[in-house]
Order: C-alpha cells, then structure tokens, then sequence
C-alpha cells in the first residue's frame, strides 16, 4: 500500500506502524459522570467497519506525524490522508463554534 | 454417507458412481430452535454436540457460503494446548482431549496428528517464561518439555543453530500437539451434525436480526426469514458486522492472516518448529508441502489477501531460521480474516438480548479451539450457563478487569 502522505507526497505503508480507529483521537471528559463507561468503550469497543475505515497510522521511519488514513478494508484501497494534528483543529474548532461554554 | 472397505471395493468395481454427499442439501424451514450463524468449524461443531451430547433438536445451521469456505479450511491446522493462564489452559486442554477422540466420536478420518510442538527460545528470559510456560501446562494436565540446545539438535539438525544474534538456546516441546487435516474437521462435523437431523444451509447470508422487546424472534437471511428459538453467532472474522445486525459493537477487530504452501518435499521436518526470535512457524503436511505462516498485516481487513511485506517478512525469518527453506519453490499463498480481540482471547458468551448468543474473538488460534468452542457454545446455548473450562470467557471481561492477555500487550489487538 501507498500512503499519499500530505507533507511527504506518497510513501510505502512499510515506513509506518498502524495503530487503529482513529476514534482513539477522542478521548472522554475524564470528570463525566459516566468516565468509567466512557473510557471502557473507548479503549475497548471498535466500529471494525467492512468498507471505509478512518485509521491512524504513525510515519515512524519518516517525519513522525500521526496521519489519519481513510482507507476502504475491503479493497485496501486509500481513499483520503490527513494530517491528525489538521483533523484535531478543525475538530476543536467545530467543538467550540457548537459549545461556546466550554 | 456412511464408508467401509466393501463399499469402496464395489464402487471401485462399478466406476465410483455410487458416491453420494455427505450431508443432505436442504431447504430452511420457517421456524427452528437453535439457528447457529456461520458453518465454520465453530458452527459445525457446536450444532455437533448440541444435537449429540445436549439432546437438542430442530437445529440449523445457516453459512453464507460454503462449508469449508472459511478460516477452517484456511488455517495452517495446528492443535496444541500449551498456554499459560488459567482461563485459557483448562480449555485448551479440554479442546485437545476432544481431538485426541474426534476421529472415533465422529468414525471419520480427519488425520489428527500428534507430531510434537516445539517453541523455541533464544535467550535467558525466553527459557524462564518457556520452563514457567511448561510448569502452567503440566499442572493443569497437559505436557511439556523443556530441551537445551542439544536436544533440539537431537531432533531438528538442519536449525540455524549459531546465528550471531539469534542463537538457539532450546526449547518447549509439548508432545501432544500437532496438526489435523482441517477440511476434514469440517466435513466430518457437518457430516456428523446432518447424521443426527441438523439442518447445514449454505449460500444463506444472515442479513438481518429480528428483535422484539429485548428477544431475538429470528433472522433475516438471503433466503427468506427463519423463526428461531435462539441464535448463537459463530462467524470469525465477520463477528463485528453480524452482532452489529443487533446494535452491539465488540471488543474486537478484523486483520488479515496470510498462510504458505512449498511444493512437495521429501520428509524433512517431523513436527511443527516454532521460531521465537521473529514471526515464524512451520510444518511439513503429509503430501510434503512445508506449510508455514507468520505475523498478521497489522491494519483493519475484511480482504481474504495480504500485501507483500508480510511475505518477505515471513519468508526472511523462516530462512534465517531453516537456512534449507530458500532451496524450496513456494506454491501457494492464501489470506483469512480474523477476530482479533482487545486480550488475544476469545468469547463464548450470553448477550443482553435475550436468546442471542456469541462466540468470537479466535484470533489466529481458533482451529485448536473447534471441538471445545462447539462444545462449550453448545452448553451455553443449552444450558444457559458457560461449561466450566469458559467461565472466563466473557464479554464484558475488560469492564471486570478480568482480561485474559496471555503476552501482556494490552488493548493493541494487531500484537496479540
Ligand atoms: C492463515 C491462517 C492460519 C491459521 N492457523 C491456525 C493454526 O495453525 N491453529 C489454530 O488453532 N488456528 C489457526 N487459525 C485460526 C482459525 O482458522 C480460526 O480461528 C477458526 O477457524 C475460526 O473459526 P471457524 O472455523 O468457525 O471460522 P470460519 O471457517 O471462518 O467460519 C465462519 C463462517 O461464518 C460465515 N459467515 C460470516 N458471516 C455470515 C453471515 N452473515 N451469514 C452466514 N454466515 C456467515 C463465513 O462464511 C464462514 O464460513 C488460522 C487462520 C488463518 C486465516
């Protein structure tokens, strides 16, 4: 496989370790009321989707950047690359426009 | 179908036209009392027992494909119980005492073979967890034996004994494992299953739960709607898509493993060798073909196919291992998906739907655990209480704290 890295241009899969569901860039609040509940789910329960898949996957043997890989698992075929440090801005940034308060 | 001597001598007198398959192909009825999702080996063994051992009747057993289409007739068929925790190794060894009597309970030849299992080790700390390993087995009924450097050359001279970095310094011989001819697993269960009135329905996709007020009513499949009393779900590598039909999402994710077949050889290696200083194990299958494996691809895959990498990360163990492998031509290489769970350990469990049940979470080791995960399935579905060698294997185990992680690795289910 070839991740199209958005710094680097495209780089063999082999450069990177993989870690899993890019959900794992979401951790809960640890001071809600439901923490235990939350952080079971999110440490343990996975969506596993047959079809796209959005991952993370680290360049070890490159820049060291986390990436967020939109990859179908069925074809193996990449459909999208990101920058995870991208994604967790806009993310925070969409958090703040809909929760002014926190 | 039933065999003997004089049916083979008269069929090969009359041409072998008289064969007839060996379980019958039906249509589903609209209702039954146990309906098991998924005709792997997992599937066929517990409709096995359920019907045999548990007296249970009105069973079906729904495969979206073929009988032997799956991981079972995909693995690289070794049979072993040499783990290390107790809420593993009473069933694994269970699982072996069953396959040590399979070809009598089920009068078919699935060619278990008793070879011996060598793991080897490298290092100091790799034979201390090696003879603690051993000393777990041995207690909870099993064998092993702990050989240095000499007895490993007693039994495999051809080792790539001096490697500067990877020095053989012994080994755990567990004499009871082994390898079985897994196609014959399958047939013989689902043969054995339609003997006593089961019900084997292929090319039906479950596509749809039916749930009411907390009960499961049925399900929905590609050949119409099937009432059922209850349903156990037995699907490997699909387990997340199926028990997602009921909303639940599991502690588990789907990799791809890939598998290799060398021509055929002359007899070369006796047993199944272990290397433990890179992913790589090996046997040689009774037509000869070495039949060797390694690592998973370590990303997300429903693909019955690996990439490349693996292959040369396989291979260029196996050759640092067994310097002789480079002379073979490789034959065939092949990928199954499995359930790869949050501990490395798998589920035989109840769920919070009433009549659903679940067994999953094999990971790469699954094969050896057929006769018991039927077993064992076939209890709960029965008994609505887990058989005692699976008390352990609970789905909400990681909530409990009570997880089952053999190497230690935590919640990385592509190292386990
Ligand atoms: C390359 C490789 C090597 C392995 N080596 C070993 C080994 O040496 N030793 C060992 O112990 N284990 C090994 N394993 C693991 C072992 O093969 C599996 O853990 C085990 O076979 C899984 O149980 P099963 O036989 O029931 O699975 P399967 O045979 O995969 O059965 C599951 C069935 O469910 C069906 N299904 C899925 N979805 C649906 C649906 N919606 N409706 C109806 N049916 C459905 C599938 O078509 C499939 O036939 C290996 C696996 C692989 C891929």
């Amino acid at each position: 496989m070839i991740i199209n890295h958005p710094l680097l241009g495209p780089r063999d899969a082999q450069e990177f370790t993989y870690l899993g569901d890019a959900g794992l860039m979401n951790r809960p609040y640890w001071l809600s009321e439901t923490a235990l509940q939350q952080f079971h789910d999110y440490l343990y329960l996975r969506e596993n989707p047959a079809g796209e898949h959005r991952e993370l996957w680290f360049h070890e043997q490159g820049d060291r950047s986390w990436l967020v890989v939109t990859r179908n698992t069925v074809t193996h075929e990449i459909l999208k690359v990101e920058l995870a440090r991208d994604v967790a801005l806009a993310q925070k940034a969409a958090n703040l426009v809909q929760e002014p308060s926190q | 179908m039933r065999y003997s001597a004089l049916g083979l001598i008269k069929e090969a007198l009359t041409g072998h036209k008289g064969w007839r398959p060996q379980w019958r192909d039906v249509a589903p009825q609209s209702h039954y009392d146990y309906v098991i999702i998924g005709g792997g080996g997992h599937g066929l063994a517990t409709a096995y027992y359920l019907a045999k051992v548990f007296g249970a009747a009105r069973i079906a057993v729904l495969e979206k494909g073929w009988i032997g289409g799956g991981n079972v007739g995909r693995n690289t068929t070794i049979i072993r119980s040499n783990y290390l925790l107790d809420g593993n190794e009473p069933f694994y060894e269970f699982s072996l005492k069953l396959w040590e009597n399979l070809e009598q309970d089920l009068n078919y030849n699935a060619m278990v073979s008793q070879r011996g299992i060598l793991n080897l080790v490298h290092t100091d700390a790799q034979r201390d967890a090696a003879r603690r390993r051993g000393n777990a087995m041995i207690l909870n009924g099993s064998d092993a034996e702990l050989l240095d450097t000499d007895g490993v050359r007693a039994m495999y001279p051809f080792l790539n004994f001096y490697d500067a970095r990877f020095p053989i310094k012994g080994g755990l011989l567990h004499r009871r494992g082994g390898t079985v001819r897994h196609d014959a697993v399958a047939w013989g269960y689902a043969r054995g299953a339609d003997m006593r009135g089961v019900d084997i329905i292929q090319n039906c996709e479950v596509t749809g739960l039916r749930i009411e007020g907390g009960k499961v009513q049925g399900v929905e499949t590609s050949r119409g709607y099937i009432g059922a009393g209850k349903v156990g779900v037995s699907v490997a590598g699909n387990s997340s898509r199926v028990m997602a039909l009921a909303g639940m999402r599991l502690p588990i994710e789907s990799h791809v493993l890939q598998a290799f077949v060398s021509e055929g050889l002359k007899p070369f290696i006796p047993g199944v060798i272990t290397y433990g200083a890179g992913h790589f194990y090996c046997s040689q299958s009774d037509k000869g073909g070495l039949v060797f494996g390694g690592d998973i691809d370590m990303y997300n895959s429903y693909a019955q196919r690996g990439n490349l990498p693996v292959v040369e990360d396989v291979v260029e163990s196996g050759m640092s291992l067994i310097p002789a492998l480079g002379r073979a031509r490789l034959l065939r290489s092949w990928g199954g998906i499995m359930d790869m769970s949050m501990d490395g350990s798998p589920f035989i469990d109840r769920t919070d739907i009433e009549g659903l049940y679940f067994n999953g979470g094999w990971c790469y080791g699954g094969f050896k655990a057929t006769p018991a995960a039927g077993y064992c399935f076939a209890h709960l579905l029965k008994t609505d209480r887990p058989h005692e060698t699976a008390t352990a294997y609970r789905l909400d185990r990681f909530m409990s704290g009570h997880m089952i992680d053999e190497k230690g690795q935590g919640a990385q289910p592509n190292l386990h």
